[in-house]
């Protein structure tokens, strides 16, 4: 519970932000509750609402999620290294359904990760998230124009801060960021498709040329 | 109507990829590209989401472009996520007022 005021605080600006989006794409306040008390991903669900806005098929949809939630497949693998071997099937389910980059921040800084200490950080964090993106939508169209553009760039400002901490570590995850940053800039002045593509696309290529050209050691990670 | 579909679709696909590797994984994974390619994934798809977006949401790609130091440079000195998200509101929010 009390490491997940801090987080859940963190939340709040971000969820109003992306509540701002889903309105400007028509979701209605229970809507964007729903998606995300259910998804909980500033990443995965600003893309998933890019796809609702471009009107993509549910099927493309659902690969962006796959794609931009990649991660959590990664946390949820560590998590599974993680937490004790005779946890049931249905608390493991439970935990996989909570996470997210700060979450899983904290529980690996655990020692011991019991079920109970990580359903204490959800019940704070994911209820703020669903609260925030709701005000988010009702407040949309009351704000300010000006408050609203301030507000759009906290989400980004959010991804920049999950990336940027791995990458003082990591002189080759630094470039491959660089990398990525130059080749998406490049993409939109050549090519006009959907963002959700662009993502899918640039990502395999990318991820899948460094970890050919520079796979990981054997003792790193997971 | 569909946006509820939509919605399901996306709860679905996001509890699989969390759920399915700590329900079903007990044992490390050993095949390397994998392991190196799922290394790489989260900050290349989020370096991609942010940018050049982020110079586009603002109303003047150059303050999206300071944004953009400003995160950077405070995420680089580790300030915590809320932080960085703060400040980065209020300056938008103070060089679209200038501007």
């Amino acid at each position: 519970m009390k490491d997940g005021l801090p987080i859940g605080a963190a939340y709040f600006a971000v969820a109003l932000s992306l509540g701002i989006t889903a309105s400007n794409i028509g979701l209605n306040a229970l809507q964007g509750a729903l998606m995300s008390f259910l998804n909980h991903a500033s990443a995965g669900e600003y893309v998933g609402l890019q796809a609702i806005k471009e009107g993509s098929s549910i099927i493309a949809l659902c690969i962006v999620t796959l794609i931009t939630n990649s991660r959590y497949l990664l946390m949820s693998l560590s998590l599974s290294q993680k937490i004790s071997e005779d946890t049931s099937r249905f608390h493991r389910m439970l935990i996989g359904f909570g996470i997210t980059d700060e979450i899983y921040a904290f529980a690996m800084n655990r020692e011991n990760l019991t079920p109970s200490y990580y359903y204490g950080t959800m019940t704070t964090t994911i209820p703020v998230w669903a609260i925030g993106t709701m005000l988010g939508i009702v407040l949309g169209n009351a704000l300010p124009t000006k408050v609203i553009g301030a507000l759009s760039v906290a989400l980004f400002a959010m991804f920049i801060a999950i990336i940027i901490p791995p990458c003082k570590k990591n002189r080759t995850l630094l470039f491959a960021v660089i990398i990525s940053f130059v080749l998406s800039y490049i993409f939109d002045l050549f090519f006009t498709i959907s963002s959700s593509i662009k993502v899918i696309i640039l990502t395999i290529i990318i991820a899948g040329a460094f970890a050919i050209l520079f796979p990981r050691k054997e003792d790193e990670y997971v | 109507m569909s946006n509820i579909i939509y919605i399901f679709a996306m709860a679905f696909t996001s509890f699989l990829v969390r759920a399915l590797p700590i329900t079903l994984i007990n044992k490390k994974i050993n095949n390397r590209f994998i392991k190196s390619f799922l290394y790489y994934v989260p900050c290349v798809t989020l370096a991609i989401m942010t940018f050049p977006a982020i110079i586009q949401i603002t109303s003047s790609p150059i303050v999206g472009l300071v944004i953009f130091i400003i995160a950077i440079a405070l995420a680089y000195k580790d300030r915590s996520m809320i932080f960085i998200a703060f400040v980065c509101c209020l300056i938008t929010y103070l060089l679209e007022t200038l501007i």
